[in-house]
Parts: C-alpha cells; sequence; structure tokens
C-alpha cells in the first residue's frame, strides 16, 4: 500500500463505480482482482457500458475466465503494458465527456495509462485507482532520461547509462515515473548493498 | 470588511438601459489610470449609500479582461428584492463617485481544458461576456448555450452572436426553445469543462444531468450569487463583541452586524465564498439556510451560519463574532 511521504507521491483508492453509462476499466495482473471487487457493488447494466483492458504479466489465465464472465461490452486482453498504449489513445482521441477511467495494478500501469489520460485533458483526480499486485516502480534517470521499468531494488541500476540510482518517492504525473537520482556521485567506487524493496 | 481587498474609488462613466429589464454601468478609476487586472467570472462587491443605509451588493464584471480602462457590470431590475438593483437603476446617474472591491473570481475559467461548454440562463449571461472575450483573444475553444424569456430579454444575445456566430446557441422560452441537454453534454469531446450561471433551478438542472452522464464534478463549475432574503425581525447576540443587535426586516444579518460596528470577514455576499461563516454558540429557534457554502448537514447542525444570506426565527440566536 502506498504511503505518502512527499507531496508528489501517488496514493491509490479503492475503484468504485462512478455515474454514468461509458467505463474504461484497465488492469494488469493482479488489479484483475480490483476489477471483481468493484463487480461486487456495480449496479445493473454497468458492464453492458464498460470496455475491460486486461494485461495479465505473470497471473497468466487465472484471471481470464472471470473477467470475461463479467460480460464487458468490449474486451481486449494484450501482451504488454506498452502494447495497450496505442490503443488506449486511440479510443481516448474519440471519446466524450461522460467516458470514466478507472485503472488497477501496477504503479507502472496506473501512471502510463493515467498520463495518457492526462493527455486528453481527463483531470488525475478523476479517474479511479486501485493498487494491486507487485510494488515495483517505473523510474527514470534524472542523469541521462531514461526509463528502466519494473524496477524492485533500491538503489537500482539504470538499463540505460548503468549509472547507480537512489529511487526516490518524488514522482512526475507528466512522465509517469519514480525520480532515480546518482547514490555514488562523489565516489563510484563505492556500490551501497541493492535490497529489494518494491516487491 | 472584505477579506484580503482594498477598495477601489471608481467615477460612474455611463449608464446605458440594455434593455426593459437590464441596465449597464461603466466604472473607471476616479483618478484616471487602469484598474486592476481580473479574469472572466470575476464579480466586485458594488458599494451603494442610500441615505443612512449602505447596500453592499456583488455583480459579475462583463468587460473584456483584455481592456481594464473601465469595469462594467450590468444590474437586472429585481422589484421586490431588498432595493438595491433599483438603487442602481434609479439613482446612479453618469458622473457620480462609487465605492467597488477589488475584483474577486469564484468562478473562473480552467484553462487546462480542452473546450470551454458554457450554459446561461438570464441575467447569468454576464460573466459569460467576459470569459468568452478573455477565450477569443486566446484562440479558447468554447460554446455558449444561453436561455432567456424571449428575444428582447436575452440580453447581449446580438452581441455576442455578433461577435462569435455558431459558437453562441439562443434559446427562447416563448418560441418553446429548450437547451437540449443530454444529447448537448453527451456530444462533448473529452477534456470539456462546463460552467453553468443562472436562476438555482437550471443550475441544479444542469448539474443534475450531467452527473448522471459521468462528468466528474471537477469539471462542472457553477455560479449562483443568493440575494439576501427579506425575512421577519430578530435580535442577535454578538458574544465576542458583546453586543445585542437588531436584525430589521430588510436587512441582512451580516449588514447588521456591520451596522453595529463589528467586521467579519466577506467577500462575495451571496452565500458561495465561505468567508463570513459564522460559529453558533447557542440558539433556540429556526435558520433559515440560504448558502451555498455549508453542507446540507452543517445545515442540520444548528452549529454555523452564514450571516450574509442567511436568517433566523425564534427567541435567541448568540454568535461567535
Amino acid at each position: 500500500m502506498a504511503v505518502k511521504s512527499i507531496i508528489s507521491r501517488p496514493v491509490y483508492g479503492t475503484l468504485s463505480p462512478q455515474p454514468g453509462s461509458d467505463h474504461l476499466l484497465i488492469a494488469d495482473a493482479e488489479g484483475a482482482a480490483a476489477i471483481l471487487d468493484l463487480a461486487k457493488s456495480t449496479p445493473d447494466g454497468f458492464f453492458a457500458g464498460a470496455e475491460i483492458v486486461f494485461i495479465p504479466r505473470g497471473t497468466g489465465d487465472k484471471y481470464t475466465a472471470a473477467l470475461k464472465a463479467l460480460k464487458p461490452a468490449r474486451w481486449y486482453e494484450g501482451p504488454s503494458i506498452a502494447a495497450a498504449l496505442p490503443r488506449l489513445k486511440q479510443r481516448l482521441a474519440t471519446a466524450h465527456m461522460g467516458l470514466r477511467l478507472y485503472l488497477a495494478g501496477t504503479e507502472g500501469l496506473i501512471g502510463q495509462a493515467m498520463q495518457a489520460a492526462l493527455e486528453v485533458g481527463i483531470d488525475h483526480s478523476s479517474i479511479q485507482t486501485e493498487q494491486r499486485g507487485s510494488l515495483a516502480r517505473r523510474m527514470q534517470c534524472v542523469h541521462c532520461k531514461g526509463i528502466t521499468e519494473d524496477v524492485t531494488t533500491q538503489p537500482a541500476r539504470c538499463s540505460h547509462c548503468g549509472l547507480m540510482l537512489l529511487v526516490r518517492d518524488h514522482y512526475s504525473r507528466r512522465i509517469a515515473a519514480f525520480q532515480g537520482v546518482c547514490i555514488n556521485a562523489e565516489d563510484p567506487s563505492q556500490v551501497p548493498p541493492m535490497e529489494e524493496m518494491f516487491k | 470588511m472584505s477579506a484580503g481587498t482594498t477598495k477601489l474609488d471608481v467615477t460612474v462613466a455611463d449608464v446605458v438601459p440594455v434593455n426593459e429589464l437590464v441596465t449597464r454601468f461603466h466604472f473607471r478609476q476616479a483618478d484616471g489610470g487602469k484598474l486592476p487586472t481580473f479574469s472572466g467570472g470575476a464579480h466586485v462587491v458594488v458599494e451603494m449609500r442610500d441615505g443612512d443605509r449602505t447596500r453592499l451588493n456583488p455583480y459579475s464584471l462583463m468587460s473584456s479582461p483584455l481592456d481594464t480602462a473601465e469595469y462594467t457590470i450590468s444590474v437586472r431590475r429585481d422589484d421586490l428584492g431588498r432595493g438595491g438593483s433599483l438603487f442602481m437603476h434609479r439613482q446612479v446617474r453618469p458622473g457620480d463617485r462609487m465605492v467597488v472591491s477589488y475584483p474577486v473570481n469564484l468562478f473562473s475559467l480552467d484553462l487546462r481544458a480542452r473546450k470551454h461548454l458554457m450554459i446561461a440562463g438570464g441575467i447569468g449571461i454576464t460573466p459569460f461576456v467576459a470569459q468568452t472575450a478573455q477565450l477569443a483573444a486566446t484562440s479558447g475553444n468554447f460554446e455558449l448555450h444561453y436561455a432567456a424569456r424571449n428575444a428582447a430579454l436575452a440580453t447581449y444575445g446580438d452581441v455576442l452572436t455578433e461577435r462569435y456566430g455558431r459558437r453562441i446557441h439562443l434559446y427562447h422560452d416563448d418560441r418553446g426553445e429548450k437547451i437540449e441537454l443530454a444529447r448537448l453534454l453527451n456530444a462533448q469531446p473529452l477534456g470539456t469543462h462546463l460552467y453553468i450561471c443562472g436562476p438555482a433551478p437550471m443550475i441544479d438542472w444542469v448539474r443534475k444531468t450531467a452527473g448522471e452522464a459521468g462528468w466528474p464534478p471537477e469539471t462542472v463549475h457553477f455560479e449562483h450569487f443568493s440575494a439576501p432574503q427579506p425575512g421577519a425581525p430578530f435580535d442577535v447576540e454578538l458574544a465576542v463583541s458583546g453586543k445585542t443587535i437588531h436584525v430589521g426586516e430588510q436587512q441582512s444579518l451580516l449588514e447588521a452586524i456591520e451596522a453595529a460596528g463589528v467586521d467579519p470577514p466577506y467577500l462575495c455576499r451571496g452565500g458561495v465564498c465561505g468567508q463570513c461563516e459564522t460559529n453558533v454558540i447557542s440558539s433556540d429557534g429556526k435558520f433559515l439556510h440560504n448558502d451555498h457554502w455549508l453542507t446540507e448537514e452543517e445545515h442540520r447542525s444548528g452549529k454555523k451560519i452564514m450571516p450574509c444570506v442567511s436568517r433566523f426565527e425564534g427567541r435567541s440566536l448568540v454568535l461567535e463574532r
């Protein structure tokens, strides 16, 4: 569970059904369970106006049948967040006011889907979010600007420039990533031990 | 005193009757020069010195925020009101000196919006005259839907249509024209913000329809100044200042507190901004809440009152003032 440490560190809630008749639910991995929990309190006909976008990642077909049983009007299962994003952007580009977004799963999924939503003018506070499953972080190296996905250690090595980075709670909604800052700039020969912190 | 604002000495530069109910007033800085900058949707509180009585009424600025050589407001005559609009219509003449507050904006545009959808009813058109001017100057995307009783009372409908053409949609009650709201709302692109100014039932209707259609509350903006309603006189004890005051039939509680020499903070004087929120120490009677600020729960609690628009009926009322 994310805890507010500094003001930019996102905190997440629990998905709850919003008014309207156009619902877009996006989840990865264990985020599917958040949609299934949401379904316990949705009004009749909710999923008749809903689309579910699901990226199973490591969960295989554990959730697929249960999600499909909700009978959403549209269903999409994708191999990765990166593969699902262009489709999401296209969907948002032609959507109308009244569309409500529900994002569940890893912070990487929530952050990148929210980033696409912000680009079309949806306010972040209008989006339902719930974190489930892995706490892995999407990290931007503040030095080379490269993005490293699914960071689980502290410190972590930048997958682009190789610097050893302190993964901060400082988060950018605009680029959907936590900031990683060089941890041993004075003496690169000092390599602090890596601990698995964001499992 | 007004929270955080100083006052402006202005001269009435012009008084222009617009139609049978509405008159426009132009104010210029009394010592010349530009007036303070404002943004579309802002209002000023106009001080009306009428004999030994001072009324303070809020009016939306309707002139272009790009031109601060003058402020203009439009006042709709309310023959049954407490007299503020009648004073403006009957007694204010070009050349008069008046005092207005600095502009305050409680109805500003959200400039992150991709599109601004405006719904106006009657004299609620005035903040939109300023906002459309501001948006037009920055190539902002807007659309205005304006309902009025008939063409003659669609104040500035002609002016706006001439300025902005097809962005302006007029609806006249006498021709049976009605905003097709559900369809209009469902057709708006993502990133649209909604702005409503008009009579309370219209605001309630649009907010309810938008809410049901899934518009997030953050995207729905509205402004409705309640005029203080006249009512039965009542007495109030001000515990902090140790005074007992009498609120007259045509006086608001806030005005009575001010008349006793106590200066609570205020901004809008219309039940919207929350500045004059006052704690109730004890009461024996019934509150007549008329504000849009306190929650329903606070209204029921009997612990708070907005003295600018709300009244009291009963045996005793003690306020923390």
